[in-house]
């Protein structure tokens, strides 16, 4: 079955997106090798060259490094970081992270969208982290964001899906891939969030705390491959029994 | 001798109400009324409140040392995962005019007094840049005669050359002179308060600038107000009721984060060392398991917050907080003036216990399966 993750101009096999903020070795191996990530997040902040070892040096070339605007207070720094980023040679596509609250890290999704404008006028590709909001989405859509990236919970919360009605709502409105960033915290929780359609899942703290740091990247890939499928097979309502024949089949006219 | 509590003519008073609200909760503070139960309802907390706080300081979490390490680092790799952030202080003057009976720098001290020139702060930058630090931390002695404003801010300006991260530790200046600070490439300003309760502090404060307790309460306020980024609070465990005063500290920090939420807070959590002239200087109650403690209380009272060990611990005990709650260590360090790019001219203010340099810190890290993070900033202007 061909169903690539299509975000912009780019394409993906695998819908796990991982987090490096809370780096382990342990953790960029086994999500690339049992997990399949293609996409792995990177603070440019955190992305210096030189001669002291840094994430950059584990990170296998093969994998796309999405760079993101974390550090950025507003919409002018977080265009400043994105253009730093294309000067170090990560490309056009950018997670824009604006954050001006240091105690819970909530985005600033005003200063996000005014990001996202500035960023696609420069030629970006912008993929805002944002709250569910739909007034916010439609701006970003509008503004050039190429997929909306709403927060399950708090970020490093492993809380879940608190947010769930608000991101069908995007679900249903807007026609953008739709990437739960943030609060992931099980395989369940991640199958869940494909279940409902959402693009891809990324995850960070909850693979980064586990005991079994390999098979906990390993059933996140499960968990999302198995959410994707039972998203496209259709679930069937949970709300009523329905009979498995028709009921009306007499009726003439 | 002047009024601990009275502004200097030339200090800036700012309308604040963080230093009556950390007063009346020091002064409120039982610590022996806390039992194991409150304890434990602390450490089942995913939020933690000021009375679960009291409690996970008091002696009887000192029975939970171990749950509360466990859930500490837990709440570290939440927030942090395994990154631990690498800096070094350097030491631009050790002239004081303060007189704190616990400090090697006190004027009146006999030790040999110095100040790096232009000149000497690029070798010294030069030299430090060489290991592959990327951030440092610029300290002077108390006392802006010895180290004026614009020397400060030519310090800093010279930093940027060399670093991405400038901070300061350096006496408490009135809003438009960190503005200075700031323009010249300084993010970051670290003011320890040593102890929060006044009374004690005015005994060992005898004279000086330093002398007045509000103004350098107030500093990180005012050092926010003039656009720093973030601002570091300490108290000197040891000198007073720890218990106490790492109460305060974390109150401190809490109170003026509620009132700028943009404020990247940390906080450091030395102990009293030997100085120069007086080997009797050292913390008395504050073992490394008590020291332990407070390091936890303050990862899961401000789990957000960075949390920095100092190289006056020891090399065992510092390799193991970094896993349990700490965030930031300085390395390649040297508390004399003048040390890393040659000869020291000028002497310590404390003995310290880690030598090592900032290969063997990045080795360390690197066998602990830690990340080291050089620099989590990024210069947009």
């Amino acid at each position: 079955m061909d169903d690539k993750l299509k975000i912009g101009k780019y394409e993906f096999n695998s819908r796990f997106i991982l987090g490096s903020g809370k780096f382990s070795l342990e953790l960029i191996k086994s999500a690339i090798e049992e997990a399949d990530a293609q996409i792995i997040t990177l603070a440019l902040r955190r992305a210096y060259t030189g001669e002291v070892e840094n994430i950059l040096d584990y990170i296998p070339k093969n994998i796309t490094l999405l760079p993101n605007t974390s550090g950025a207070r507003n919409a002018q720094e977080a265009l400043r970081i994105a253009r730093l980023s294309r000067e170090l040679g990560c490309g056009e596509l950018i997670k824009i992270e604006v954050i001006s609250d240091s105690k819970y890290l909530l985005p600033d999704n005003y200063e996000t969208i005014k990001a996202c404008e500035l960023l696609a006028k420069d030629g970006f590709t912008p993929l805002p982290y944002m709250y569910a909001d739909l007034y916010v989405a439609r701006a970003m859509r509008d503004a050039g964001a190429a997929a909306i990236m709403p927060l399950a919970a708090p970020i490093g919360s492993n809380k879940g899906l608190c947010a769930k009605e608000f991101i069908q709502i995007l679900l249903n409105e807007i026609d953008l891939p739709i990437i739960v960033d943030a609060g992931i915290g099980s395989p369940s929780q991640a199958c869940e969030a494909m279940q409902m359609g959402v693009s891809a899942v990324m995850a960070n703290t909850a693979i980064a705390e586990a005991k079994n740091i390999a098979l906990m990247a390993k059933a996140f890939s499960l968990a999302i491959k198995a959410g994707r499928e039972g998203y496209l097979a259709g679930l069937a309502s949970a709300s009523e029994a329905k009979a498995s024949s028709p009921l009306t089949g007499f009726l003439r006219d | 001798m002047q009024d601990f509590m009275q502004y200097l003519p030339h200090m800036q008073e700012i309308k604040s109400d963080i230093l009556d609200k950390v007063l009346f909760e020091i002064q409120d503070y039982d610590e022996a009324k806390f039992s194991s139960k409150d304890v434990e309802k602390a450490l089942n907390s995913t939020h933690l409140s000021i009375e679960n706080l009291k409690a996970l300081l008091s002696s009887a979490a000192e029975e939970f040392i171990e749950e509360l390490a466990f859930k500490s680092s837990k709440t570290k790799i939440k927030y942090f995962g395994n990154s631990i952030s690498l800096f070094t202080p350097l030491y631009l003057s050790n002239y004081c005019n303060s007189k704190c009976v616990y400090c090697g720098f006190q004027k009146g001290n006999k030790i040999a007094r110095a100040k790096l020139n232009e000149y000497e702060i690029h070798q010294e930058m030069k030299a430090i840049a060489k290991t592959g630090l990327q951030e440092i931390l610029m300290l002077t002695g108390e006392g802006r005669e010895f180290a004026n404003v614009e020397y400060i801010a030519k310090a800093c300006a010279i930093a940027k050359e060399y670093f991405k991260v400038i901070g300061v530790e350096i006496y408490p200046m009135n809003e438009d002179e960190y503005k200075i600070l700031h323009e010249n490439g300084c993010d970051y300003v670290t003011i320890f308060q040593e102890t929060y309760n006044p009374l004690k502090y005015s005994k060992i404060h005898l004279g000086g600038e330093k002398r007045i307790f509000p103004y350098r309460f107030n500093a990180q306020e005012r050092a926010l107000k003039a656009g720093m980024r973030g601002v570091a609070f300490a108290a000197l465990l040891g000198i007073d009721d720890f218990r106490k005063d790492a109460l305060a500290t974390a109150l401190h920090a809490y109170f003026l984060q509620q009132k700028y939420p943009h404020a990247e807070i940390s906080l450091s959590v030395p102990r009293l060392r030997p100085i120069i002239n007086n080997a009797k200087i050292h913390p008395k109650d504050v073992s490394e398991k008590r020291l332990l403690q407070v390091l936890c209380a303050y990862r899961l009272f401000l789990p957000f917050a960075g949390i920095t060990i100092s190289s006056r611990e020891r090399i065992g005990f510092r390799d193991e907080v970094i896993k349990l709650g700490a965030t930031k260590m300085s390395a390649g360090v040297s508390v004399g003036i003048g040390e890393h790019s040659g000869e020291k001219k000028g002497d310590d203010q404390f003995e310290i216990s880690d030598e090592r340099s900032v290969e063997e810190i990045l080795t360390m890290l690197k066998n602990a399966n830690l990340q080291a993070v050089m620099s989590d900033s990024i210069y947009v202007g």
